[in-house]
């Protein structure tokens, strides 16, 4: 029988189905870290049972952790309380912890990536919604909470009910200034916060194929803010030419053996989705989101929609505007910006601050703005310095932090002060999300920086030279 | 985490009818520094509940001695966004063993089913007669029977059916939870995992 993508790599996971229950899944790899982790330990000490597979299971230090003067020691007890948590938690159960200070710290999200951890056909789970994004790369990876991080913990599997399957294709060619970023927020207006749930997507078409992992990473990132449980693309040269090499990768012949495999994962001609979506991608134009969640956004030269031409109630689209200060037939073109951050799991790789720093190249950053431009690991911060970013982003009057969520969540020092407007190239507008009160607008790294160099929301292409 | 068995479950309800209430709502990042699972509760919808200053806005329904109860009724699409299950437990701490929506986010939901809440997703004409209900009487009782799947507005006799998957629900009639099950079934798994393709 015809397979999608999903299809094959789920069904091979499957350790036992249970009649009207959930599948039983096996999870080839595990990802923690310091928030959602610390109870589950917690829960396997009180059952008194251990870690089944702990080499399968790796820790990073990323939502609590500073971003400057990482060498001190961390300021606020209740942070320090659960870094030091995930240290002794990770040695007493004889799991890898890149903690902070360590070579391979970073975002979660990030360092799977970079050290091979994350591969082609590999179930991946991690207690933090952005898992998804790792399905850049044909895996299933999806957030779990943290009864669950507990259940991987002690049998490397979770119990799932099989989702639905959405196909999501777009073709043709983006348009100057329009961003992997700006695709994901463009497919987001269009299916709501609410959309995809209770779907896995499969991205589709050219613009994918078309695209660096890099950015299929971030479209993968943001399925869960469309309420995916996921997003995948299938592997292809693309991937492989990413996934050779690293740390974790297969090696020599277990490599030719995984190369077969990663080969197989791809959907059959005649397979079935349940739900299937095309759009054009030419008519994609650079984003922005002006309401308190991802679905609220909008083409950057567009005005705020009226309630009347939104999916929703009116009370609660009202409540959006007024909590962020805006108004129905409002352009957001020369809003006020005061913050710009440019991290986060899903804009914080090394091409976002290529792209940030291709446009902040030769100006200055406005006085009135703050920017915080945070990269996503240590490896990212490396390349910024060798490529010579640095160097253009110190001329313009930008500097590096180190890596970190940061201002995404604003769990640690990094939060936008109340009533205060961010052009944010983080994953998540809700209200406070990035600080009480803070009031937040999605963007790709391109709006970011026409935001940080102008001070006000502008349109990136009005500042690409090359555009005719 | 072992929680209480859930049977029936009859109690007035805290009607929110607002759309897409994420999880950053129901418990913000900042509460989710702890190490254990206590005290949750207080934190619960904490900046639409207090003011800067830690006073209650007396807008908030939290706020608002005249609604009271076990059970919690929100609007479409609830429990969006992060899969913190911090905000569970928050829910679940405060004192509500059962939330209604007409349509809930996914791992919001799995992680309720995980901790002891109940959520009941009903239809939009349903949800909308339960918040006309509570509008009408605060003092209005629901009744949601587990063994049954169905909710009933006591008053009217008004009911619906709805789902769950017949392995949560015995879960939850028995207060058990899926790594009881995991364990039993360990060799399986490590059979399982010596012959994966990778």
């Amino acid at each position: 029988m015809s397979k999608t993508l999903f299809d094959k790599v789920w069904d091979t996971h499957v350790v036992r189905k249970i009649e009207g229950g959930p599948d039983v899944l096996f999870i080839d790899r595990h990802l923690i870290h310091e928030v959602t982790s610390p109870v589950a330990f917690l829960g396997l000490k009180t059952r008194g049972i251990s870690v089944l597979y702990p080499d399968r299971t790796f820790a990073t230090a990323d939502h609590n952790t500073p971003t400057i003067n990482q060498h001190l020691p961390v300021a606020d007890p209740l942070s320090a309380n659960q870094l030091d948590a995930l240290e002794s938690n990770s040695k007493e159960y004889g799991i890898s912890y890149w903690g902070l200070g360590h070579q391979k710290n970073g975002i979660v999200h990030v360092v799977g990536p970079e050290y091979g951890i994350t591969q082609p056909g590999a179930t991946i789970v991690c207690g933090d919604s952005h898992t998804s994004t790792h399905g850049a790369f044909g895996a299933i990876a999806f957030g779990i909470g943290t009864s669950e991080v507990e259940m991987v913990l002690a049998n490397q599997c979770i119990m799932q009910p099989k989702p639905k399957k959405m196909r999501i294709n777009v073709n043709g060619k983006l348009g100057v200034g329009v961003t992997p970023k700006d695709v994901a927020l463009f497919i987001i207006s269009k299916l709501t916060t609410s959309g995809a749930t209770g779907y896995f997507v499969e991205y589709a078409g050219d613009v994918f194929e078309n695209m660096s992992m890099e950015g299929r990473m971030t479209v993968c990132n943001l399925s869960i803010e469309m309420g995916a449980r996921g997003g995948m693309i299938a592997p292809d040269e693309t991937t492989i030419n990413y996934v050779k090499g690293r740390e974790f990768s297969p090696k020599g012949e277990a490599w030719d053996k995984a190369l077969a495999y990663y080969k197989t994962l791809k959907t059959d001609a005649d397979a079935v989705f349940d739900k299937e979506l095309t759009f054009d991608g030419s008519a994609i134009e650079p984003m922005i989101t002006y309401g308190t969640n991802p679905g609220m956004g909008m083409g950057i030269s567009h005005d705020i929609p009226d309630a009347a031409q939104v999916e929703g109630g009116a009370a609660t689209y009202e409540k959006s505007l007024n909590y962020m200060g805006f108004h129905e037939g409002d352009s957001m073109i020369g809003k006020p910006v005061d913050f710009v951050f440019v991290g986060s799991c899903t804009n914080g790789r090394i091409e976002d601050f290529r792209a940030f720093t291709s446009l902040v190249k030769g100006r200055h950053k406005a006085d009135n703005v703050t920017a915080w431009l945070v990269p996503g690991s240590h490896i990212v911060e490396s390349q910024i310095k060798e490529e010579g970013l640095l160097d253009i982003l110190t001329e313009a009057g930008f500097s590096l932090r180190q890596p970190g969520c940061s201002a995404c969540l604003a769990m640690n020092d990094d939060k936008v002060p109340a009533g205060k407007y961010a052009v944010s190239t983080s994953n998540r507008n809700f209200e406070g999300r990035q600080g009480p009160g803070a009031r937040t607008m999605l963007a790709s790294p391109l709006v970011a920086a026409a935001a940080a160099v102008t001070g006000v929301v502008t349109d990136p292409r009005t500042l690409i030279e090359e555009l005719v | 985490m072992a929680y209480d068995k859930f049977e029936i479950l009859r109690s007035t309800a805290v009607p929110l009818p607002i759309e897409n209430i994420d999880t950053d709502q129901i418990i913000p990042a900042r509460f989710l520094k702890a190490t254990e699972r206590v005290g949750f509760g207080d934190n619960l919808f904490r900046d639409w509940r207090y003011n800067a200053d830690n006073t209650p806005k007396a807008d908030f329904v939290l706020n608002n001695p005249v609604y009271s109860g076990k059970i919690l009724v929100g609007g479409k699409n609830f429990g969006s966004g992060s899969s913190r299950e911090h905000a569970a437990w928050a829910v679940y701490d405060y004192g509500f063993r059962c939330v209604v929506s007409s349509f809930f986010a996914d791992i919001f939901r799995n992680n309720c089913l995980n901790v002891g809440v109940l959520p009941v997703q009903v239809s939009p004409e349903f949800a909308e007669k339960i918040f006309a209900a509570i509008h009408a009487d605060p003092e209005t009782e629901l009744e949601v029977n587990l063994s049954a799947q169905t909710i009933t507005l006591l008053k009217t006799g008004e009911k619906e059916a709805f789902d769950i998957s017949p392995y949560k629900k015995d879960n939850m009639l028995n207060g058990f939870d899926d790594i009881d099950y995991l364990q039993s079934i360990k060799g399986e798994i490590e059979e399982f995992a010596a012959n994966l393709p990778l």
